[in-house]
């Protein structure tokens, strides 16, 4: 008779609920704010659409802030199961143990739970969040035989970057057409500017030139790049300048490596940096 | 080594090789008199590539034949192959007379290749057509010519640059012409006719030259604002100060108009100096533009009125809405740096789409500002579209002549916004396969390659599946042994099957990959294509998904035609292989009828996803026919929504630099992908399906 099992990855995961104290940075390109709050306001769940870097991340931790909800974050992979998300029954000491996954902790708590990236997740998953998506909100836990109702305060956000080629990795419509969406894309210059300059405390010259830098790669995407340089890679860059790195390094190591192996991409990308400093 | 091919067997080759181009008094004899003083391996390495040059043209063949033995003796191997390319290129991008110049004028080609600071258009322009593309948001081409100038759609460069001793600043001269250029468009030159201010003098030439020099130092001090970085480059390549005279060009918000106002006072007494990056005024600009601007101008009324329709008036507006658009720049459009702009709707904020941010920049850049006649919405009767060919009637009956084995297939006419009825014939027919040896080769070439493409193919067969409750395995079925718990404790036996195995499940996945085969293709694209296709095969059988491959052409609405190299349950064999290597350029390109076929046939594959991947170089087209242009293209672009609601997903890979124009509109904005160097394509095809499936 089994006793005592600790196979790999059963101890209770810990917690990643958090509540935000600190204001995150966030600048708001449009009425993305209100929307979300419109949507929460109606037990809307959302979906956060855009490329990689562009603030999706940012902006849910903000909200959670504003909101003072917990904000449990799951990045998705494509070993997720819905047990993952769910929750799974463990073996303790001759006897069985049931763990929350992260969503069902986040419905009991009435949390924000952010499902980043879920297209990498299985496609199974996501047909698990379907009841709770609409206007049952409802979490049904068949292994236990139970159904959990969501709260008002709970909330389901999903990200998704819509710019990724794998036909595999196409959101199912049964599934988007259950969120209200936001569309997210890279601020404008004066904007991008101001957010560079506070996450990195760059000065407002190579502030500019890195927004100059990164206008010129997005012009090349479909050219070359499947995305042009992101509001994160920029931050990156400045930081490294702002440390003291040449910022021909600094471009060519946190943006133009980041964005492509192709060796006469590489050169180009070095020359607009050169260009622009 | 094999010993030399004597001087009357190089001759029976070169006869069957150039037989073309042979005649009476044009023999074989001298070439191979000259050849047979080679040793073996130079004799191969010239025959193989009279063979390669032949499939684009004999005559070219031949004078390489001719300049080859000389010329093999003077550059050796390695350069030879730079040179023979260079004549090749030369060929596709000027035609014969300048491909056979470089084949005859190998002197000049090795002691140019001797220069090693000498950098080259066709070395770098890869690299700064990236470069260009970025700094403009749309694709210039780039083109050889004497002198630098531009259009505002091409920028021509000299052919190679050796100006510095640092091949650095060679290239560093390159970029900063093609920025003057681009800068020409961007900063408002041809706003002015400068054509007429020109003529108007007595030495038009003269005042043609000025004027370039002075636009240049006005665009300098432009470009200096906006990229430190060249500015510096400049300052220490252009050896001396401009002119004090000139020094009004410099400030911010200077003007073309104030380039013109000092040809005015300089005409007489200026001679310009010499500038490692002096260009030409072209003269052809204004009709270029002029083009531009009245499509772009009908674009954006199209685009606006697809707007409008998107945002109807709301129903509480007190006054009848005007349908009146305006525009707002954040930025007056001459300072520096990109315009940004607010598009209205009748006073009412609208996010315009990317198509119409493109246009409104584009013409911008072009007027420096928006009139506000460009912002009228196409209705009524004020906007006809672009004139197409006048429409053709059915001129044949689906039953005229044609005999059972031809399919029929609808075609869209957007124009009438339905389809025509069993339009287009379609036959289904084999390729004659070809027993040249080019599989082998192909496999020989990319040995490497091929064994990478392998491997990372490996990774990617089948996915691991967990099956529970096995009876055998390699981890503990924590469900089962809950279970098995429970019925223990009520007295029950412990169930068997406990545990957890790892299991490959089979890829579901069926791909049909649709090949261009029309005349466009002919010389290096074929022979790309031709190896994308053998690598890809070599990979594709690693993985073991199901796939097949069609080649389509034709001529027409009555003669489309469908080539079957690999159908699904054809085996990868010699047949196959050679199959491949018989592709041959036809004619042209009607992709709707083909798309049509190949999703007949893809439908009837029980598979979960369905792949329909197209290799192509080109838009849709047909022989004098109304194909060409938006019919074409709305015709395409139907054929694939009818795909997807047959549950295909359809994927485009082209090497059309164009392609950014229609294929987003076709194929939606991620299911295509660019590969812009032809000779890439054959490594690139397999990397792209591998990520399109991973």
């Amino acid at each position: 008779m089994v006793t005592r099992l600790t196979p790999p990855g059963a101890q209770p995961l810990p917690t990643e609920a958090r509540l935000i104290r600190n204001e995150p940075y966030y600048e708001a390109v449009g009425g993305e704010i209100a929307l979300f709050e419109a949507a929460r306001a109606s037990c809307l769940p959302v979906l956060l659409k855009g490329p990689t870097g562009c603030g999706k991340t940012r902006f849910i931790e903000h909200m959670a802030w504003r909101l003072q909800r917990p904000l449990i974050t799951v990045s998705c992979h494509d070993d997720l199961t819905a047990a993952d998300l769910v929750g799974r029954y463990l073996i303790t000491a001759n006897e069985t143990l049931w763990v929350d996954g992260p969503l069902a902790r986040a419905v009991r708590s009435g949390a924000i739970c952010y499902l980043d990236e879920v297209v990498e997740a299985r496609r199974d998953t996501t047909v698990v969040i379907h009841p709770l998506a609409d206007d049952r909100r409802i979490l049904p836990m068949e292994k236990r035989g139970e159904l959990l109702q969501a709260p008002p305060e709970f909330q389901l956000v999903m990200s998704y970057n819509p710019g990724y080629q794998s036909v595999l990795k196409e959101l199912k419509h049964s599934t988007r057409q259950r969120f209200v969406a936001i569309e997210f894309r890279y601020p404008d210059a004066s904007l991008e500017e101001k957010i560079i300059r506070s996450e990195s405390a760059a000065d407002s010259a190579t502030a500019s030139a890195l927004v100059r830098l990164a206008q010129m790669t997005r012009n090349l995407k479909g050219n070359g790049l499947d995305e042009g340089a992101s509001t994160r890679l920029l931050v990156h860059a400045a930081k490294l300048i702002t440390r003291g790195i040449p910022a021909a390094a600094a471009c060519h190591g946190a943006i133009a490596e980041a964005l492509s192996d192709d060796p006469e991409m590489l050169r180009a990308i070095d020359e607009f940096a050169a260009s622009v400093f | 080594m094999n010993a030399p091919l004597s001087a009357a067997e190089l001759g029976k080759r070169l006869d069957y090789l150039l037989g073309p181009v042979l005649s009476s008094r044009r023999t074989a004899a001298p070439l191979a008199q000259a050849l047979s003083a080679l040793d073996r391996q130079q004799q191969d390495f010239v025959l193989h590539w009279i063979e390669v040059i032949d499939r684009s043209n004999y005559e070219l063949a031949y004078q390489f034949a001719a300049a080859a033995a000389e010329a093999l003796g003077q550059l050796g191997a390695s350069s030879a192959e730079a040179w023979i390319i260079h004549a090749m290129d030369a060929y596709d991008r000027e035609g014969l007379f300048r491909g056979s110049e470089v084949f005859r004028q190998f002197d000049l080609f090795r002691r140019q290749a001797a220069d090693s600071h000498a950098v080259t258009f066709a070395e770098y322009a890869p690299v700064l057509e990236l470069f260009v593309c970025g700094l403009a948001g749309r694709r210039l081409k780039l083109e050889i010519a004497d002198e630098a100038k531009t259009d505002t759609e091409t920028l021509f460069l000299p052919p190679r640059i050796a100006l510095f001793p640092d091949k650095a600043d060679n290239c560093a001269v390159y970029r900063i012409l093609a920025v003057l250029l681009w800068a020409q468009g961007r900063y408002g030159s041809w706003q002015a006719d400068l054509g007429a201010a020109c003529a108007a003098r007595p030495d038009p030439a003269r005042a043609a030259a000025l004027l370039a020099h002075f636009e240049g130092l006005r665009l300098e001090a432009r470009i200096a604002r906006l990229f430190p970085g060249i500015a510096r480059t400049m300052a220490r390549l252009r050896g001396g100060e401009p002119d004090p005279r000139c020094a009004g060009l410099v400030s911010a918000n200077a003007t073309v108009g104030d380039s013109l106002a000092l040809l005015d006072r300089l005409y007489d007494s200026f001679n310009p100096p010499a500038l490692p990056w002096s260009f030409s005024l072209h003269p052809g600009t204004n009709a270029v533009r002029s083009a531009r601007l009245a499509r772009e101008r009908s674009e954006l009324a199209a685009a606006l009125a697809a707007l409008m329709r998107q945002h109807p008036p709301p129903e509480s507006a007190a006054a009848a809405p005007e349908g009146r658009f305006s525009i707002e720049t954040g930025q007056s459009a001459d300072a520096d740096g990109a315009a940004e702009f607010e598009l209205r709707l009748d006073g009412r904020s609208v996010t315009p789409p990317a198509e119409v941010v493109q246009l409104i920049d584009s013409l911008l850049q072009d007027l420096g500002e928006i009139p506000d006649d460009c912002l009228q919405a196409a209705g009524g009767g004020g906007y006809r579209e672009k004139d197409e060919d006048a429409e053709q009637t059915g001129d044949i009956t689906p039953d005229g002549g044609h005999d059972g084995s031809a399919y029929f297939y609808d075609e869209w006419d957007y124009k009438r916004r339905h389809y025509r009825k069993n339009w287009c014939v379609l036959r289904e027919t084999d390729i004659e396969p070809a027993d040249d040896g080019f599989a082998v080769a192909t496999l020989a070439r990319y040995r490497p390659q091929i064994a990478q493409l392998k491997r990372s193919f490996e990774a990617l067969r089948g996915e691991d599946r967990l099956l529970k409750r096995q009876s055998g395995g390699d981890d503990i079925d924590f469900d089962a042994l809950v279970e098995g718990c429970v019925d223990l404790k009520t007295g029950m036996e412990l169930p068997e099957r406990l545990l957890t195995r790892r299991h490959k499940a089979e890829r579901n996945l069926a791909a049909l990959f649709m090949v261009d085969m029309s005349g466009s293709t002919k010389g290096w694209v074929n022979d790309a294509e031709r190896e994308s296709l053998v690598m890809l095969c070599e990979a594709l059988e690693v993985l073991g998904d199901r796939y097949a491959i069609y080649g389509f052409s034709g001529v027409t609405r009555q003669r489309c035609e469908i080539y079957r190299i690999k159908r699904f349950d054809d085996a990868y064999d010699d047949t196959v292989r050679r199959r491949i290597a018989g592709i041959t350029p036809r004619d042209y390109t009607r992709m709707g009828a083909a798309i049509r076929h190949l999703t007949t046939l893809l439908d009837a594959v029980d598979a979960r996803t369905k792949l329909l991947v197209t290799l192509s170089d080109g838009k849709p087209d047909d022989y004098s026919d109304h194909y060409r242009g938006k019919y074409g293209i709305e015709d395409t672009r139907q054929a694939l929504i009818e795909a997807h609601h047959a549950g295909i997903k359809p994927f485009c890979i082209t090497i059309d630099q164009e392609a950014r124009d229609y294929l987003p509109q076709l194929y939606g904005p991620a299911n295509w992908t660019l590969v812009d160097n032809v000779e890439r394509l054959p490594l690139k095809v397999a990397d792209i399906y591998r990520r399109l499936t991973a």
